[in-house]
């Protein structure tokens, strides 16, 4: 019966039951608390402890720590450095961020030089980058003082402070997540929350051709400008409410179907294979399977291709004469939309059989055989039993699938690019809130709108999973099937 | 399986249940054809003597290994080879990176108890909210300020650092898994003077082996089949990464007459590597976890 796929059926409840136990309200209190706070250090501090707080390592030198301390040091010297060469003009740069990309004349060797100063965008990315290095830094002072103060403490309970080679120790065991975390957690600042409070702060400024002709490399702080520009009704905006709403109302629309459409047509599928009588199973879910081998661009592009005007589809329609005119799969609205959650079905059936099989077989037999001798028919079985047990195994999968359909750009812009497009306007009719931050930004320029669009994006998505996840039974009830 | 006791009943629904398989293996054999049909489709154009596309039947009426033999050797308009070891290189180092990363992140949250810890999950979560594309143009200019997107070795580390550097946020579906690795495990090796460390290298990995197996599979295929930020980060040919290369024998202006049947046999050769993989990952799906816990 269990026979293996490339997929992971147990990969599905492991992901329900990590996002159940990390989702906010439904974390246990279990952390430990530390006892050498940065509180404490404040009330309880020597000299040293104190002289700690400006000079950072002085106090673990004083007891005896001295590679750490002096480790301290040198990073404090580090970042002293920093902001005298580089941080803080930079973050004085975002003051007068629209000086940036002029043409300027500076005195070189005795000659005046015309010179363009950083574009703003750069400036921008500098300060925002050196107003990073300081928090990071503020973290990293709040980490040393609380280091002082322990090796205070533990110098005096145990007349020595621990040694470097203890402390190596400790890494290794102890405080294992202080040596296996840094790493990872360093990239996902750098990599993923820099880039991303850099954007944010992009829609506070006039980073875009909105009445400004020189926004390539000049630009200002411009407030709340850009979001009264989203709210405003006046045509002729690349970017007004009337289309954001369009674009909003498709993006549920889509992300609505295909999340649904795929889930309960896998899931009829997943049950035709999983029926008694059915043989060669492994076989029919392998031919499923086979689909995710060819990679989604190369389909996409394959499928955007053959039900194009001329493609092969529409040439051998009209070569057996079924149709008289190329049928507009792409070219009209309506068809566009209804193709791609088609073709989208094709995409996403394969990974909802695979995550839906193992689940399915996971269902108690015994709830079966009771609705049975309770005289319930196949539907009857379907909509009590099975059905209430999948959604409760899978609304977190569920949610994760509608979120991932919101921000699903391969499907849209490999098979329509977001159009078909009205002339004169920024998105078209299959565009997806993505795919237009993606078109307005990368292709357009227009960062500032694009990220005022985001930041929606975002409130969007954040109140939707929150509201389906805490009305949803599996949160109301963790556990409560086993 | 149900037992009937009557013998009429049990007729009428045993031949119920023979026209219910009947109906069955005919949808799903329908369904699979139309799985099945593009990845045919693909295999055949790959043969296709004639190189551009709009032909009038469904499969190639003369075949030729021509293509193959062009996409590989004829480096004049694109360099297929050169991105094709490009990207493999890339996704290798990026499969190690976030593999080391995803796993020691998912360690320290199931195993390991510090005060930063609800904290650090339940930001991930909000930040997985944000709309990726967002963050794609700002690489770019950071990998740029880092002179990381010039061609050559320049450019494979900035694909590597930006495709590994977030990757170990995650977590969700390794350390779902590590939770569900009985603790008694790690108390035991507590005992037998285990550090924490030793404690994920020498028992949670090894028990972990399939899991670490599908993540070490998906961090490879996430950089190998990436589009939309190879896209942002290589802006010229001379960096593109392969799904870069067949997306522009398909877009490009005036690329597809030619390079239509040579896109299919690029598809093929991408494909190549992932179901190998899968087949890999079937291996050690059969591994049962059984026996770590006795009594």
């Amino acid at each position: 019966m269990r026979d293996n796929n490339p997929d992971s059926p147990q990969g599905t409840a492991i992901v329900a039951s990590s996002v159940v136990s990390s989702m906010p309200g439904s974390v246990s209190h279990e952390d430990a608390h530390d006892a050498y706070g940065f509180r404490e250090a404040c009330r309880h501090g020597d000299i040293w402890t104190y002289l700690s707080f400006v000079v950072l390592g002085l106090g673990n030198v004083m007891r005896g720590q001295i590679v750490k301390g002096l480790c301290w040091l040198l990073v404090e010297a580090a970042f002293i450095a920093f902001m005298i060469v580089g941080g803080v003009p930079s973050i004085v740069g975002l003051w007068h961020l629209d000086t940036g990309g002029k043409l300027v004349n500076v005195i070189q060797d005795g000659f005046s030089v015309a010179t363009t100063t950083a574009p703003s965008y750069v400036m921008l990315l500098y300060g925002m980058a050196s107003l990073f290095i300081v928090v990071m830094f503020v973290a990293f002072w709040w980490f040393a003082v609380r280091s002082a103060y322990r090796a205070q403490v533990l110098a005096k309970r145990n007349g020595t402070a621990p040694s470097i080679v203890e402390d190596l120790r400790d890494l290794t065991d102890r405080k294992a997540q202080n040596s296996l975390m840094s790493l990872p957690v360093l990239g996902i600042l750098v990599f993923t929350v820099m880039p991303l409070v850099y954007m944010i702060s992009m829609a506070f400024t006039g980073y875009g051709p909105n009445g400004n002709p020189n926004y390539v490399s000049t630009f200002g702080w411009v407030g709340l400008r850009n979001f009264k520009t989203l709210f405003s009704n006046q045509s002729g905006l690349s970017v007004n409410l009337h289309l954001f709403i369009q674009v909003a109302i498709w993006t549920l629309v889509w992300a609505f179907f295909a999340t649904f459409l795929n889930y309960f047509l896998g899931m009829f599928i997943a049950m035709l294979i999983n029926r008694p009588g059915i043989r060669f199973k492994g076989f029919w879910r392998s031919v499923f399977a086979m689909s995710i081998a060819v990679p989604q661009f190369v389909s996409l592009l394959v499928m955007n291709l053959m039900l194009g005007q001329s493609g092969i589809v529409n040439n051998l329609l009209m070569n057996a004469h079924w149709i008289s005119s190329p049928l507009p799969f792409w070219s009209n609205p309506m068809w566009a939309r209804i193709t791609v959650i088609v073709i989208n079905l094709w995409i996403g059936i394969p990974f909802t059989i695979m995550q839906v099989t193992g689940i399915l077989q996971n269902i108690p037999a015994e709830l079966y055989e009771a609705a049975r001798v309770d005289g319930a028919n196949a539907w009857q079985l379907f909509r009590s039993v099975t059905m209430p047990y999948m959604f409760f195994v899978m609304t977190p999968y569920l949610i994760t699938t509608f979120v991932g359909n919101v921000n699903n750009f391969n499907v849209i812009y490999l098979l329509t690019g977001g159009g078909p497009t009205p002339t004169g306007q920024s998105a078209g009719a299959t565009d997806l809130l993505i795919t237009w931050i993606y078109s307005l930004s990368i292709d357009k320029g227009n960062y500032s709108m694009a990220s005022v669009i985001g930041i929606f994006t975002f409130i969007v998505l954040a109140v939707i999973s929150l509201v389906t996840y805490r009305s949803s039974a599996s949160y109301k009830n963790e556990g409560g099937f086993q | 399986m149900r037992k009937s006791t009557s013998g009429v009943g049990a007729t009428h629904s045993y031949t119920r249940r023979r026209l219910g398989d009947a109906a069955t293996y005919v949808f799903l054999t329908v369904a699979g054809i139309i799985w099945l049909i593009p990845i045919f489709w693909i295999f055949m154009e790959s043969f296709n003597a004639f190189p551009g596309p709009y032909s009038d039947g469904f499969i190639p009426s003369h075949y030729t290994l021509r293509n193959y033999v062009q996409l590989w050797t004829d480096n004049s308009q694109l360099a297929f080879g050169q991105m094709y070891v490009r990207t493999f290189v890339v996704a290798v180092f990026t499969c190690l990176i976030s593999t080391a990363f995803v796993l020691a992140v998912s360690y320290s949250l199931s195993r390991l108890r510090f005060s930063f810890r609800t904290k650090f999950m339940n930001i991930v979560l909000v930040l997985g909210m944000f709309p990726g594309i967002m963050v794609v143009a700002a690489l770019y200019y950071i990998l740029k300020t880092m002179g990381l997107t010039a061609s050559g070795l320049p450019i494979i580390i900035g694909l590597i650092v930006v495709y590994s550097a977030g990757s170990g946020a995650g977590f969700f579906v390794m350390k779902g898994y590590m939770d569900t690795i009985p603790m008694s495990l790690d108390e035991a090796a507590t005992l037998d003077g285990c550090t924490k460390w030793q404690i994920f290298t020498k028992i949670i990995l090894p028990v972990a082996r399939p899991m670490v197996v599908y993540q070490v599979i998906t961090s490879f295929l996430s950089p190998w089949l990436d589009f939309v930020l190879a896209k942002a980060v290589t802006r010229t040919q001379n960096n593109f990464t392969v799904a870069l290369g067949l997306w522009q024998m398909i877009q490009g202006q005036g690329w597809l007459t030619q390079w239509y049947a040579r896109f299919a046999a690029g598809a093929v050769c991408v494909s190549v590597p992932i179901a190998i993989l899968f087949m890999i990952m079937q291996r050690f799906y059969t591994e049962s976890m059984s026996g770590s816990v006795k009594g």
